[in-house]
């Protein structure tokens, strides 16, 4: 047994860290039942069928799971219902149980008014990664959707400007943090090192800068001007950084 | 066109307590109204310009890298870029055994490094359910709190220096080595802390550190008075400062803001009292509020955090009890070496958590501190192994970082370092 969870480690170097078991892992309830939550009640009321499970986690918090396709009317509802108030998005991520069937998209919401916490989860089968985008109702979604985006590769309907954010733009080895991806990467390191060295001053820059340089006829400025003519050239010949 | 023109550079109405004193406010700074503003639209009105700054450069605080269309002096659009110090922690973590992503947490925001180790550690105590001692909470707040200074006072002096006070750093910095002395006679590290464990600590506090901590407590609030002093009246940084970067409550709620930042507009939001956690809510003290939703009153709130971070440093002091600095579950805690020796059950388990590290029940928590910077969320999912499912951290910069376009397009461009500046951000986290 614990040889197995020895070796777990090191094998996930090149194949990605070992999955949980098929199913995804669900937490058992307390005994005597969940406490009442009241947004989960008015959540049924409202949204019935679209609303499933329940659970209670961590002894205080509570997790919803709902219909992915609803997500958008679930989450505005909630923003914008007077008696729920969720004006702060506090968190939005995905998780990869591993199970090779699903990805779990999380809402973390905190209502100020009512000092209230909620935790909406929707379950995204694999080969359909899409859900609506709430970039609309809270703008703090921006870079978090972009940032599930990048890592765990799920589409958010309707987010005007969804590209990589941590990864570089021109990232062609998918999705990191899905738990099939190896923790050294996907290409072999002197790949990986040729596509950094090749990179182009238009791969430094996203669609909306490459439009407003041809528009008003600017060359794009280089990234790192020093020691080169741009980025390759100062991390090829390993000047520039030492000179400061 | 429209021609964008700053509107107020500064209001003596606002702070009319500031005239009584002294003659700083009698001195007006820049005429803004009418000829200002129409020269701008003349000369550069019509001549767009792309430029970039960072990601390597001093005034971005980091490998932040801002992509700015001008219109004269006048940001138009801003684009921020990260990325560039991507170094995969949460990844990472999933190779990691519970204890050992400690050392991750610190290198992400290394402002303030204790406050992470603690938030990530009470994240998995709460998922596992572990109730740590008395004493191990006292001492997290002390240092949660000493870490809350310790990041305010480089945001002061760095800030201090984007907007030209140079004397600000230095006396910041002087204060911010006695903690490092602090940091380094506990955890025998300077920003590298990694100073919590699973259920407690690494060690308890060593002999006469509180000593040298309340030393620290009675001198700081001097220096803090001298920088007040510098800044509070002065015209220039007043100039700098007032009613730039705006951001309306409506919106920084909105955008996700949280700490300083919106606190600061007007919303009174603070982890702390609003889901107090390690007793938060014995101890005396006033969350800062401001009004305007700038940058001076961002700054105003930073400073009274601080006083305030005194308060119940030295509350916490006071009511410092005795007692294990660690749990005694043998689950999360390696026995003593004693007791491993000569016991056989000790020994068990000593071998299991060293072999297979500490092994979480499945379940899952969402935490979150009031960080120096803001709200820091820790999300961890356990599949029931010694290695997370999955490690999330809700960086505050992350979330801070982006709405500075929201904040500075129109604005300009010397607005952009001061507001930048003012969000008091650190890459290691907005990149993790």
């Amino acid at each position: 047994m614990s040889n197995d969870s020895f070796r777990k480690g090191l094998e996930g170097l090149d194949s990605g860290p070992a999955g949980s078991p098929r199913e995804t892992p669900r937490v058992e309830a307390p005994e005597g039942g969940i406490p009442a939550h009241p947004t989960v009640d008015a959540l049924r009321i409202q949204f019935g069928e679209a609303i499933g499970l329940h659970e209670l986690v961590a002894g205080d918090e509570h997790v919803v799971y709902i219909d992915p396709a609803r997500a958008f009317q679930i989450l505005h509802w909630l923003r914008d219902e007077p008696g729920q108030q969720y004006d702060f998005l506090q968190d939005l991520t995905a998780v990869d149980y591993g199970n090779g069937t699903t990805i779990q998209v999380v809402w973390q919401l905190w209502s100020i008014p009512n000092r209230l916490n909620i935790r909406i989860k929707a379950d995204l089968p694999l080969d359909a990664l899409e859900v609506d985008s709430v970039y609309y109702v809270w703008r703090a979604a921006d870079w978090l959707e972009r940032e599930v985006w990048d890592l765990f590769g799920v589409t958010f309907r309707g987010h005007p400007d969804l590209r990589r954010i941590l990864m570089p733009y021109n990232y062609t080895e998918g999705h990191p943090l899905r738990k099939d991806f190896p923790l050294r990467g996907r290409y072999s390191r002197a790949e990986q090192t040729q596509r950094a060295l090749s990179m182009t001053i238009e791969d430094h820059y996203s669609a909306i800068e490459l439009a407003v340089a041809r528009r008003i006829g600017q060359d794009l400025p280089e990234v790192i001007v020093e020691g080169g003519t741009g980025l390759t050239d100062s991390v090829g010949m390993g000047s520039g950084a030492g000179d400061i | 066109m429209a021609t964008r023109k700053r509107t107020v550079v500064y209001d003596v109405r606002r702070h009319p307590e500031l005239g009584a004193g002294g003659g700083i406010v009698s001195a007006p700074i820049v005429p803004v109204e009418g000829e200002v503003a129409s020269d701008y639209s003349e000369n550069f009105s019509g001549e767009h310009m792309l430029i970039n700054i960072g990601p390597q450069h001093p005034a971005t605080h980091g490998v932040l890298r801002l992509v700015l269309e001008l219109d004269g002096e006048t940001v138009i659009r801003c684009i921020p870029h990260i990325g560039y110090l991507h170094s995969s922690f949460e990844k990472l973590g999933e190779y990691r055994d519970w204890n050992q992503i400690v050392p991750l947490t610190d290198r992400m925001d290394y402002l303030a490094p204790l406050i992470y180790n603690c938030a990530y550690a009470m994240a998995v105590e709460k998922m596992m359910g572990v109730q740590v001692t008395e004493r191990c909470k006292v001492v997290r707040v002390i240092l949660m709190e000493l870490d809350r200074i310790f990041s305010h006072l480089l945001w002061l002096g760095t800030t201090g220096i984007d907007l030209g006070a140079f004397t600000v750093f230095l006396y910041t910095f002087q204060e911010r080595e006695r903690i490092y002395n602090l940091h380094e006679s506990y955890t025998g590290a300077r920003i590298t802390t990694s100073s919590t464990r699973i259920g407690g600590m690494m060690a308890d506090l060593p002999a006469g550190w509180i000593e040298q901590l309340q030393s620290f407590i009675s001198n700081f609030p001097r220096t803090l008075d001298e920088v007040e002093t510098l800044l509070t009246n002065n015209a220039i940084w007043i100039g700098r400062t007032q009613d730039v970067g705006v951001i309306t409550a409506e919106d920084a709620v909105n955008f996700g803001l949280s700490g300083a930042n919106l606190r600061a507009s007007g919303v009174a939001y603070d982890v702390r009292k609003d889901r107090p956690y390690y007793d938060y809510e014995s101890y005396d003290f006033d969350v800062p509020v401001g009004e305007h939703g700038d940058i001076y009153d961002r700054y105003l709130c930073r400073m009274e955090e601080m006083r305030q971070s005194l308060r119940i440093l030295q509350q916490a002091i006071s009511r410092l009890p005795g007692g294990p600095i660690n749990v005694s579950d043998p689950r999360v805690i390696l026995p003593g070496k004693t007791a491993t020796m000569n016991d056989m059950e000790s020994m068990i388990h000593h071998f299991k958590i060293v072999m297979e590290g500490v092994r979480a029940p499945v379940g899952e928590s969402w935490f979150s501190v009031e960080s120096s910077k803001g709200e820091l969320g820790m999300y961890v999912v356990s599949d029931g192994g010694s290695k997370p499912v999955r490690w999330r951290v809700r960086g505050p910069s992350f979330i801070n970082i982006a709405a500075l376009p929201h904040m500075i397009e129109g604005a300009l461009l010397s607005d952009v370092i001061a507001v930048n500046a003012s969000l008091d951000i650190v890459l290691g986290e907005i990149d993790r």
